[in-house]
């Protein structure tokens, strides 16, 4: 009975110890290089929230950890060991039920509170957040109706967003650049230091459009616009991956994208205009549908292979395409 | 609630020994007509012969059923619902209800006798609890070797072993199966075999309903496996539409499979929640049910209310097929939404029906082992049905990034977080109960250590996954693959060795092999952690799930998971080779109590006898009063001993 | 013991890789560093085989031999001359984008003669299938046939109405699997037109297996 407070210091000290210092190697050594980076501001910021929740999380498991094992080592049945103190005794003080439930408590709903305010504070951290986005950056939806509407510019010069749609098909994305005459391309490219409004849609069945190292996520669906941001902050090479199992060739799914200056980004976009004018005159205006659609000429399913198309988001203005 | 000795018990008939629910007979047939697996397989193939030449004859010519894509949906279905028809008449479960429609009275049959009531409709919770545990390993070791085929393709990142589409269907069925398996794994063997002995009880509430819930389970088994004749199915186990609506036959044994097992579910957790609340002995009051009960009830409910909803999205998807309605399909007023919220409405509870037995069995165990009462039993209660309850308000975190209303993602985020309070209840329970305790590591123990070890891993990941911020890089990458096996494997899967470590010898009268078992838990929890640990690192590096082709720079971490998980296929066969050795090569008759527990089920005799309990026991205390002298018994047997014991009456009105 | 047998071999047998399986080899059809030629067709219904209605690409060995193979190996670094026999119709892309010819040798096709470089779909036949690789930015639309009397039985003669299809590319010095497939919704009877033959391997996807000559 009289060794019973040596324990508690015991593990406590080590769990203290093994914290401080599993914290300040994680902040310092690990920190630093989790993903996704710091390519974006969602990208930067989503870092930062990660390692928040790993240091959070880590005396967590120190803590059940030290204890187990200290436990493993001391509290065996080997000779000499008296037995257990049971029946009364035994129960376990309220004290420690009290504080263990209410601390929990505390770590939890902190951690919701500060993930709502991350999220909140970083326009949606570049998750998609369907056709009606409540955390945009100021400007953006303004650019984006613009776009839908046909009416996309953009320049090097100035904070103009800039508004690309991300098309998702069986199995390959395509990019329309509603500002550069809604020509189509297949790699990402982006301006650094720009705003970015990604409409998120797909022709066919449910993808999702994942650039890892910008942080965007957002789910592709059909005839649906899910809307996503990043601001872009460095230059370099970022992955494109479908995150959403799509058939067959899903894993082949995937393309690298880059961020250029704003001046390359234009003349790489002038440039690509001028190449693909001959096939983007014959490019419907932007949409979530293109014809043939599911009922299509070719892969018709259905017997009523004329019904309207599916696109409940006529109040952006959206043209339907010709048929 | 006191003691309440004057509750109404379950009537036996006769002062002798009890004879068992009984079963349906037509008549007074011939032995050679009597049914069993046999009977069951033959009626599901002539079944699913019927089936597929009826919808061929009443849907071959329709157009657009059969049109250009030469599938016929109709025909598919029929055969699968036949076929499943086939089995349970074959196999008699429909005996008894088509007896009562046809207004006769049903003809009592003598329960079957040996071996062979293994393989037919048996009613007595321990044969079906035995079927289980045959049902869910055979369920388990499919799905395993599946892994292994995934794990195979995933040592190259551009060469390909499989063809993508075998990647996909291997892929697809190998997540399927699991998960139907792991609804079922303790619940149904453990469940069903244990509750009656834990609660005092003769029998379940519903004898028949449970039958059904295991012959259902294998036919569901049967469905699943058959998608691999039909070319399988590309969608995962999360089946979403309109992907789903696009597949070829091998999707309408998903839906339909997911259909029938679903209905195993509902049965299984309908009949135990209602024995557990009805069924207690006497004096079994709430506070003092044992904690792996309390468990299986939050689980039941969870079955019961939850598993209704996947039933219905199952019969959607079928809809969708073979009528050609678009329930998922957009362009025709559908929505592809509405089978991602019915599915993990039902998904998510789901998660939960996987992780409470878990902490169910390893709190049952742990004072046993540590030879001291639970800490904080009401806790413990409060926690399994915490998270039960939550469990309902949780699911769209599975859709942070789809498109959904984004308003709802900051309640989301914090019921989920919520959803870690009670959970960590149970580290509460567990962590108290080894202070100061006389720990016996014994290979149960071993395992439940295990599994606080992989599930608190397993729980703390999902806070990340949980944070819509951080949710951006993990969702859909294999961070949420290894977060799932983690609480999936590591926690029930440990949960359920640990549960027929311990509880074996119970239910077969042989000790398992401990040395073999100590192999076995230790390449199981080494090679356990070394094949998903990485996959945490894989998973943040971007690589997304169900993916054929990956980075080439992941080859190195994808080859060491890879190569681990042979290892721990290897330790599974470890644990295959101990089952055979200590069951059937070389059995060793285990005591009457292995562990000194002071559980109920404990103190029956050996083997069990077919109603159980000679007299029903009337629980007098608190269980887990370990270590304390002067306790009194958990229960009171009347007899003096045990319940095989002597007809001499106690003063309880608890015989008739 | 007898169950776990019977599934075992069941999963075995199920599970070794899809038909049809076969490996196209062109590596060694010329001489290192010398253009190779693949020639392929396009066939609106196979006729034969498991699935007679499924629409499917086919090749011609070096030996001159038709087979229903889509994996073919290539040479890495070398200039591949296609010849396309297209023998099925065709319909509008849903994404024009892929009415662009893209990645190959002056970013052009010549059908029938003629050179294109962007083609409308919602002209003349439309578009039959488009031979894309999207790792290497390889996309060229196969126009579809006017004709009514089509060949619906593979392998196709030259006899029934098609469109001559020419091309080059270059492959890639990095070796590997590359993903090629058809863009055009044309699995008649499936959801989006992308079930049965465009999700099943060998008939409208499979790799360039790109090697070292």
């Amino acid at each position: 009975m009289n060794n019973e407070p040596r324990h508690m210091r015991r593990i406590v000290t080590a769990w203290v110890i093994a914290s401080v210092i599993g914290d300040l190697l994680w902040w310092f050594l690990v920190g630093p290089h989790i993903p996704p980076g710091n390519m974006t501001e969602s990208a930067h910021w989503n870092q930062f929230d990660f390692n928040i929740l790993a240091i959070t999380a880590l005396p967590v498991v120190f803590m059940v950890w030290i204890w187990m094992g200290y436990a493993l080592v001391n509290w065996r049945d080997k000779p000499g060991v008296p037995d257990p103190v049971g029946g009364e005794a035994a129960k376990a003080p309220y004290k420690v039920q009290a504080a263990w439930i209410s601390i929990t408590s505390i770590v939890v709903i902190s951690a919701a509170i500060y993930g709502t305010i991350a999220l909140i504070g970083d326009h949606g951290s570049g998750g998609g957040e369907g056709p009606n986005p409540v955390w945009a950056p100021a400007g953006t939806i303004a650019a984006n109706t613009a776009a839908i509407q046909g009416k996309a510019t953009w320049s090097p010069t100035g904070d103009q967003p800039l508004v690309v749609q991300v098309i998702a098909q069986q199995w390959k994305f395509n990019y329309r650049y509603p500002a550069f005459g809604g020509m189509e391309t297949n790699r990402l490219i982006l301006p650094v230091n720009t705003d970015v409004v990604f409409d998120v849609t797909s022709l066919d069945v449910i993808h999702d459009f994942w650039a890892y190292q910008l942080s965007v996520k957002a789910d592709a669906n059909p005839g649906v616009n899910n809307v996503a941001f990043a601001e872009t902050r460095q230059t370099g090479q970022f992955m494109v991956r479908c995150d959403e199992l799509c058939g067959i060739w899903h894993g082949a799914m995937y393309n690298s994208g880059r961020i250029l200056s704003k001046t390359a980004f234009m003349a790489w976009a002038t440039k690509t205009e001028a190449q693909n004018a001959s096939n983007t005159k014959y490019l419907p205006p932007f949409a979530w549908t293109y014809t043939p659609d599911a009922n299509g000429a070719n892969g018709g399913l259905y017997p009523d292979g004329n019904v309207t198309p599916y696109s409940p988001y006529d109040t952006y203005g959206a043209k339907q395409p010709a048929s | 609630m006191t003691i309440s000795a004057e509750r109404p018990t379950e009537t036996a008939a006769g002062t002798t020994a009890p004879t068992g629910p009984r079963g349906v007979s037509w008549t007074n047939r011939p032995g050679w007509m009597s049914q069993h697996l046999g009977t069951a397989l033959v009626l599901a193939f002539l079944g699913y012969l019927l089936g597929h030449w009826w919808g061929n004859h009443i849907a071959g010519n329709y157009a657009y059923i059969n049109g250009a894509s030469g599938q016929n949906s109709v025909a598919d279905f029929l055969a699968l619902l036949l076929m499943v028809v086939g089995w349970l008449v074959g196999i008699g479960a429909l005996n008894y209800p088509i007896a009562k429609l046809f207004g006769r009275e049903a003809v009592e049959e003598e329960p079957a006798k040996g071996l062979s009531r293994y393989f037919r409709y048996t009613l007595d919770h321990k044969v079906v609890g035995m079927q289980y545990v045959v049902g869910v390993l055979l369920f388990m070791f499919t799905g395993g070797l599946l892994a292994m085929a995934i794990r195979t393709e995933l040592l190259n990142p551009t060469v390909h072993i499989f063809n993508p589409g075998t990647y996909i269907e291997i892929v697809s069925e190998h997540g399927t199966i699991m998960m139907m398996m792991a609804t079922s794994i303790i619940v149904g063997p453990l469940g069903n075999y244990l509750v009656p002995l834990m609660i005092g009880s003769r029998r379940m509430a519903f004898p028949r309903i449970e039958a059904f819930s295991f012959w259902i389970f294998s036919a569901g088994y049967m469905v699943i496996f058959s998608a691999l004749f039909f070319g399988g199915f590309p969608t995962g186990w999360t089946g979403y539409a309109p992907l789903q609506n696009q597949a070829g036959p091998g999707m309408i044994s998903y839906l339909f499979g997911f259909a029938v097992i679903g209905m195993g579910m509902i049965a299984a957790g309908f009949n135990i929640a209602v024995t557990i609340v009805n069924y207690r002995a006497p004096g079994m009051t709430w506070s003092r049910v044992p904690m792996f009960v309390w468990s299986i009830l939050a689980t039941a409910s969870l079955l019961t209310l939850a598993t209704p909803v996947l039933f219905s999205a199952g019969l959607f998807g079928i809809l969708d097929h073979v009528v050609l309605t678009s329930l998922y399909v957009n362009e025709h007023g559908g929505s592809s939404y509405l089978w991602e919220n019915l599915f993990w409405f039902f998904g998510h509870p789901e998660v939960y029906i996987m992780a409470l037995p878990g902490f169910g069995i390893v709190a049952e165990i742990v004072p046993v082992f540590t030879r001291k009462p639970l800490f904080a039993y009401k806790v413990a209660a409060a926690g399994m049905m915490g998270v039960a309850l939550l469990s309902f308000f949780v699911w769209q975190h599975h859709l942070f990034q789809s498109g959904i209303n984004p308003d709802m993602r900051p309640l989301f985020m914090l019921t989920t977080e919520l959803i870690s309070i009670p959970t960590g209840f149970i580290y509460l329970v567990g962590m108290g109960s080894l202070y100061k305790s006389k720990m016996r590591l014994e290979i149960p123990m071993l395992f439940s250590l295990a599994l606080y070890f992989n599930f608190l891993i397993g729980g703390i990941t999902g806070v990340f996954l949980s944070d819509v911020p951080v949710n951006v890089t993990v969702h859909g990458s294999f961070f949420v693959l290894s977060h799932f096996h983690y609480t999936i494997m590591g926690g029930l899967l440990f949960a359920f060795m640990a549960g027929l470590y311990y509880w074996l010898p119970k239910m077969t009268g042989y000790m398992m092999n401990k040395k073999l078992g100590l192999w076995h838990f230790w390449t199981m929890f080494i090679f356990f952690n070394l094949t998903f640990f990485p996959m945490f690192i894989i998973g943040l590096l971007g690589q997304p799930r169900r993916v054929f082709e990956y980075a080439h720079n992941l080859q190195g971490l994808n080859d060491f998971s890879s190569i681990s998980a042979f290892c721990l296929g290897a330790s599974f066969l470890l644990f295959f080779w101990n089952l055979m050795y200590s069951m059937i090569i070389n059995p060793q008759k285990a005591p009457a109590n292995p562990w000194d527990s002071l559980g109920l089920e404990w103190q029956t005799a050996n083997p069990v006898p077919l109603y159980n309990f000679e007299r029903i026991p009337v629980i007098v205390t608190e269980p887990y009063r370990y270590s304390e002298p002067g306790a009194p018994a958990y229960a009171d047997f009347g007899g003096g001993g045990s319940g095989s014991g002597s007809s001499s009456s106690v003063s309880s009105s608890v015989e008739e | 013991m007898i169950a776990v047998g019977l599934i075992i071999w069941v999963l075995m047998g199920l599970l070794t890789p899809g038909t049809p399986e076969g490996v196209v080899n062109y590596v060694g059809s010329s001489a290192p560093g010398q253009p190779v030629n693949l020639t392929i067709q396009t066939v609106g219904s196979m006729g034969v085989g498991d699935r007679p209605t499924w629409v499917s690409y086919l090749a011609r060995t070096p030996q001159g031999q038709w087979v229903h193979d889509t994996t073919w190996q290539l040479p890495a670094n070398t200039l591949i001359n296609v010849t396309v026999y297209q023998y099925d119709s065709g319909s509008p892309l849903r994404n024009q984008q892929y009415g662009q010819v893209t990645g190959t040798i002056g970013n052009s096709e010549t059908v029938n003669g003629k050179t294109i470089h962007a083609f409308n779909s919602y002209d003349g036949a439309g578009v039959g299938h488009t031979f894309t690789v999207p790792a290497l930015g390889i996309s060229v639309p196969l126009l579809g046939s006017p004709a009514a009397n089509l060949c619906g039985v593979a392998p196709c003669q030259p006899k029934w109405p098609h469109n001559l299809i020419h091309f080059s590319f270059k492959t890639p010095a990095k070796t590997g699997e590359y993903h090629w497939q058809c863009f055009v919704p044309c699995a008649a009877g499936w959801l989006y037109g992308n079930g049965g033959p465009m999700s099943t391997q060998g008939f409208m996807g499979g790799f360039l297996d790109v090697v070292q000559q």
